[in-house]
């Protein structure tokens, strides 16, 4: 059984993107990346008014072994960051498809190759 | 890519649902859940390692401690029975090629514990250092499984198991006992900071081994513990890691070490006079000093990025970097220029990924336990 929520969509970068209300989508890291990443200690999130392309990086996320960068699987307007995880970053290892999102965007244009759950779950495993 | 080797303990810890990761060719487990509450278990409670990646050789014979003696630049000849010294192995040129713990376990047999990256070239540099002495050199990595119990609760959890006399074992002492009904030898030693003990079994042991201590460990609160905690352990206590703070290309003195290179000990020894020349370099220009750096930001210092001064000239090098789940903040060791490595130099930044990110020098350990 899949642990990805069926209603979000996936980029190969392993953001997953909620369907936008009012234009304004939810994005965040999957819990499969989470889990690979390991504790996240420290996120840097796009400014509120910046401009995310999809498919770009947007900040990044620190964890104990490694840095990694955050890919926007949107382009679009910042309109909102989630300032709960950036005060407790751990929120993105105990809850990533809940309070662990990390931004908002009102959605100009989004990645071509955006997945479905049931295909980001083929994707993971392969 | 050959196969990766596996641990007596592997179906354990896949059983326990840990992440592994590849360490020098073994399969090893990286963390269990996570890595920075099996941090805080080995500094508050206790942890529980498999380190059975760990190269041991056994080396015995009327003049294995005058081979040792030759071999590496400790002065292993004067280690008493029942106790161990970390020491390294150098190449002619006073390069590091590994640290080392060497055990004296009998008058004529030391066992010597290497890196699992290193353990071959530490195997055949002795067989052929020892050549001309008499003494044997014994491969015995596949003899011997090794878990560690670290931690302020590690001397309670194993004295419910054993017998042996734990109070008299002193640090960086062994001795041969009995463990949960394993004969084992019990070392107190460790790379966490913290009080503890490495116990060598045979891997026929390990499995039974580790679920004792797991049930005689929980209820004082004993997790078991990856390697990604050991290595924000070790960082904190401020001790080298091999391919990092130690490599071929320094050498012990370079590294702030000198004190393990023994030069009054009988005969000679592989690197003595590169190494008398190395100690005599760094008493008259100090060469580049070993460090701790502390983040005033949040961004992680990681190994490999530069270290400069307030002008943004490099003068140095980052070797390790961690969040510290100890200290709340990112640290880092790193190799700077003498003039730029007392406590409190102001300017020192490093380059992270392009921003100059301000850091505070301070003396090493990061960390250190209270007795």
């Amino acid at each position: 059984m899949s642990i990805n929520p069926e209603q979000l969509r996936y980029s190969k970068e392993h953001e997953w993107v909620s369907a936008p209300a009012d234009g304004v989508a939810t994005v965040g890291i999957t819990s499969h990346a989470a889990d690979a990443l390991g504790d996240v200690v420290f996120v840097q999130l796009p400014e509120v008014g910046a401009t995310v392309t999809a498919g770009e990086t947007c900040g990044e996320l620190e964890s104990t072994k490694s840095v990694s960068d955050l890919y926007s699987p949107v382009s679009g307007e910042v309109t909102e960051t989630n300032q709960d995880v950036v005060d407790d970053p751990s929120l993105v290892n105990s809850a990533p498809f809940e309070g662990g999102w990390l931004f908002r965007v009102r959605v100009t244009d989004e990645a071509a190759d955006l997945l479905s759950a049931a295909e980001y779950d083929v994707f993971i495993e392969g | 890519m050959s196969e990766p080797r596996r641990t007596a303990l592997d179906a354990l810890h896949r059983a326990l649902g840990a992440t592994m990761t590849d360490f020098a060719g073994w399969d090893m487990p990286l963390r269990y859940a996570s890595e920075r509450e099996e941090h805080q278990a080995v500094r508050t409670r206790a942890g529980l390692f498999d380190l059975s990646h760990m190269g041991e050789i056994t080396v015995t014979g009327p003049q294995a401690g005058a081979a040792l003696d030759h071999a590496l630049v400790g002065h292993l000849s004067a280690l008493a029975v029942g106790r161990a010294r970390y020491t390294m192995i150098c190449a002619p040129d006073g390069g590091i090629l590994d640290d080392l713990i060497v055990y004296r376990l009998a008058e004529q047999e030391y066992l010597v514990v290497a890196n699992a990256s290193n353990a071959q070239t530490v195997l055949d540099a002795l067989a052929l250092r020892a050549a001309g002495f008499d003494a044997k050199v014994r491969d015995d990595r596949e003899a011997y499984a090794l878990l560690a119990v670290q931690g302020p609760q590690a001397p309670g959890i194993l004295a419910s198991l054993t017998d042996a006399d734990l109070d008299g074992l002193k640090y960086y002492a062994g001795l041969p006992g009995t463990v949960a009904g394993v004969p084992a030898l019990i070392a107190r030693t460790g790379y966490t900071g913290e009080d503890g003990f490495e116990l060598f079994v045979a891997p026929a042991d390990a499995e039974p081994l580790w679920r004792a201590i797991t049930e005689a460990g929980r209820p004082a609160g004993l997790v078991p513990c990856g390697l990604s905690c050991r290595d924000t352990l070790r960082l904190e206590a401020g001790m080298p890691l091999y391919g990092h703070e130690l490599t071929a290309a320094v050498t012990p003195f370079d590294a702030g070490l000198g004190r393990v290179v023994k030069f009054d000990k009988p005969g000679d020894f592989v690197g003595r006079e590169a190494l008398t020349a190395a100690a005599a370099r760094a008493e008259q220009t100090p060469p580049r000093t070993l460090v701790g750096l502390v983040a005033e930001g949040r961004r992680v210092p990681r190994a490999g990025y530069q270290v400069t001064d307030a002008a943004g000239a490099v003068i140095g090098e980052v070797t390790s970097g961690a969040p510290s789940p100890t200290l709340g903040v990112p640290i880092a060791m790193a190799y700077v220029d003498a003039a730029h490595a007392e406590p409190g130099t102001p300017g020192v930044a490093v380059d992270i990924r392009g921003s100059r990110e301000p850091h505070r020098v301070v003396a090493l350990p990061f960390y250190r336990r209270e007795r």
